[in-house]
């Protein structure tokens, strides 16, 4: 589904990803972990379309497409999703206002018809319910006065809406305590198929006790380092990234 | 030895005397204030109170008094809104085209038919009210008597229609005692040609009177438009105006309130969307002259291209104007870098127990907002025209359904906007 090869990224002039390879198959769920600064936002900034960064080499196919020449909103459309490590808060946008012109986008570039305002808000409902998110917000500014579990379950419930195949999940537990995280966990692990993927980019393990991954790679200075089955993740956490650092012959 | 000079205030009025229409007033206050507006000039950049606002586009140019017609008003009405209707054809009232019901008629008038000329309009020294008072070819004369509330809201459609003409209107509106009443001025081209709208209005709520005015202005980009409102307020009545501004290439509102009574409400909102060249300038005065009244105003405008808005609002409390609250606020989002605006929020205080506050900002869209609505699969032009709807919102939201329906009808003609 995802295939990225050899992808080298800058901002600024400074090199973040230095030569990245993943791929990430169908119904499979990838963790990718890493210290800080080692290019995780970058990569799921790059992936969603960001235009901050100059991609300098590499190219990630997405389904058969390359990725790299879509517009962010096609790559929406065409089925991979980004939850955000910060929500933006829009004051004056309704949420379900603005998802039903989301949904609507994506399905008329598959030709499909609009949803009804009817079974549009029926779909609100059901999926609203996986994340217990209250309907109330669902009609609220996005974001606007949410908490900060609020947002990230906002961020789930626009994800069960949209039913992206590849979803992203941008440090969505960061902030979260832990009746939050469970509920999120609990959102993705539900909205999971096999005909979707997830891509958990996180900096602790934590969350990886709810969303358990098929594989676990490390990201450090650029480039994965190191892949390996869920039990990798449990090994970070116990002997942190230093291990990694000794591991490249690198000197703490 | 008597020496004339020419000023381009004797130029523009020659014109204007070329027509033999003689207008509202009676001659005696014609003459009067012809001599007055003789020795008058207009105003330059270097008077505080036009100072981002040249006239010389206007003041150039020799306009005519000239009657003319449209076809058919049904682009203009507010669809749906089961009203009575005044239509002026450039300054002239269309009586064929207009519908005033029966229920309405003992209060409405039409100035050109009074048997008795209005003789007390408020004075001016601004030199486009003077022109106003001399020249003014019709208007609505409204009389609400006491306790009298009017079922049906009143629409005022103005429009313009022929090369370079001038429309003087002159509207007075007395609403009586715990009257009340619901207008809609709106102001439109029938054609695409250059033309001046040079409109004014007084209005005087009586004790306990409300008056609801919106005031949708959608010219062309070739006309001009002043206008000037004053507003008298008596104890516990309550005023409130909503102006929105779309089209024109220079605007100019003036709006004059003077709250004389206590227990006042006076709510004062505006958006102003503008592209290509217009400019738009908008002049607010509320003035608290005695104790317990409350005001509200909200200016929000998004400005592309190289159009510029102007907002300067005043509030004077007055020394013994106590237990007032005044809030005003003016935000502008600008969409391109040749945009301009300039934002003037004054207040006055002369009282020492307010309660007041303004504010003024202007930015830009939320780039990260704009990507976050990309990431979920809008358009970067839904997302963005998403935000700007978003932003003037608050004044929008102000407008009864139908008007609102019809103010979004012409955003989605002159803007292209899709309306979510």
């Amino acid at each position: 589904m995802l295939k990225i090869k050899d992808l080298h990224a800058s901002i600024d002039g400074k090199e973040i990803l230095k030569g990245l390879n993943l791929e990430v198959n169908a119904g499979e769920v990838h963790a990718i972990m890493g210290p800080n600064g080692a290019g995780k936002s970058t990569l799921a900034s790059i992936l969603a379309g960001k235009e901050d960064y100059d991609i300098t080499a590499g190219s990630i196919d997405f389904d058969g497409k390359e990725l790299l020449e879509m517009e962010p909103e096609d790559r929406a459309r065409e089925g991979l999703f980004l939850a955000f490590q910060y929500p933006v808060e829009i004051p004056g946008v309704s949420n379900v206002n603005f998802l039903r012109a989301a949904l609507n986008a994506k399905r008329e570039y598959h030709a499909l018809e609009p949803l009804s305002a009817k079974d549009f808000m029926a779909l609100v409902r059901e999926k609203s319910k996986i994340v217990e998110l209250d309907p109330k917000l669902a009609s609220r500014s996005v974001n606007e006065g949410f908490s900060g579990g609020e947002k990230k379950r906002n961020e789930i419930f626009q994800m069960a809406m949209l039913e992206p195949k590849l979803a992203i999940l941008d440090e969505t537990d960061s902030g979260l305590d832990i009746d939050a995280l469970r509920i999120v966990a609990n959102g993705v692990n539900t909205l999971k198929k096999p005909s979707n993927a997830t891509l958990v980019i996180t900096h602790y393990q934590r969350l990886l006790d709810y969303i358990v991954p098929d594989f676990v790679h490390v990201l450090y200075n650029g480039r994965i380092v190191k892949s390996g089955p869920k039990e990798l993740a449990l090994e970070l956490e116990e002997k942190g990234y230093d291990w990694i650092k000794v591991e490249l012959g690198e000197t703490v | 030895m008597e020496t004339s000079i020419e000023t381009n205030v004797h130029k523009f009025i020659q014109s204007l005397k070329e027509s033999t229409i003689t207008g509202i007033f009676s001659e005696d206050l014609r003459n009067e204030r012809l001599d007055k507006l003789l020795t008058n000039n207009f105003p330059t950049s270097k008077q505080e109170y036009w100072r981002y606002t040249r006239v010389n586009r206007i003041s150039t140019k020799a306009f005519k008094i000239a009657p003319g017609s449209v076809n058919s008003i049904d682009a203009f009405k507010i669809k749906n809104l089961n009203s009575d209707y005044c239509v002026f054809v450039n300054g002239f009232y269309a009586d064929a085209m207009s519908c005033i019901s029966e229920e309405n008629k003992p209060y409405i008038s039409v100035l050109s038919n009074l048997e008795n000329k209005i003789a007390q309009q408020p004075e001016s020294n601004e030199i486009f009210d003077q022109i106003n008072l001399v020249f003014a070819t019709d208007g609505v004369h409204l009389n609400i008597p006491k306790n009298k509330i009017l079922n049906r809201p009143i629409e005022i459609i103005h429009l313009q229609s022929g090369q370079e003409v001038i429309a003087n209107i002159y509207h007075h509106f007395e609403i009586g005692e715990n009257a009340q009443a619901k207008i809609f001025l709106s102001f439109y081209s029938a054609n695409d040609m250059p033309s001046f709208s040079n409109i004014r209005l007084y209005a005087n709520l009586n004790k306990g009177a409300h008056l609801n005015i919106t005031k949708i202005q959608a010219e062309s980009n070739q006309s001009y438009h002043i206008s000037t409102e004053d507003i008298e307020q008596l104890d516990s009545s309550n005023f409130t105006i909503n102006t929105i501004t779309l089209g024109g290439e220079l605007v100019r509102n003036n709006l004059n309130i003077r709250v004389n009574g206590m227990n006042c409400e006076t709510n004062l909102h505006a958006a102003y969307i503008l592209k290509n060249n217009q400019h738009v300038d908008n002049h607010t005065l509320v003035d608290h002259k005695v104790a317990h009244c409350q005001s509200n105003e909200l200016y929000k405008g998004v400005i592309s291209d190289k159009a510029t808005a102007v907002f300067n609002g005043k509030v004077f409390v007055r020394k013994d104007a106590q237990k007032i609250n005044a809030f005003q606020s003016n935000g502008n989002v600008l969409l391109s870098d040749t945009a301009a605006v300039n934002s003037k929020p004054e207040l006055e205080i002369y009282a020492d127990d307010v309660k007041c506050s303004h504010g003024s900002t202007t930015g830009q869209l939320d780039e990260k907002a704009v990507f976050y609505l990309r990431s979920r699969g809008l358009s970067e032009k839904e997302a963005r025209e998403l935000l700007v709807q978003a932003f003037i919102a608050d004044v929008l939201e102000k407008l009864d359904n139908d008007s609102r329906a019809h103010v979004d009808e012409i955003l989605e003609k002159r803007f292209g906007w899709e309306l979510l």
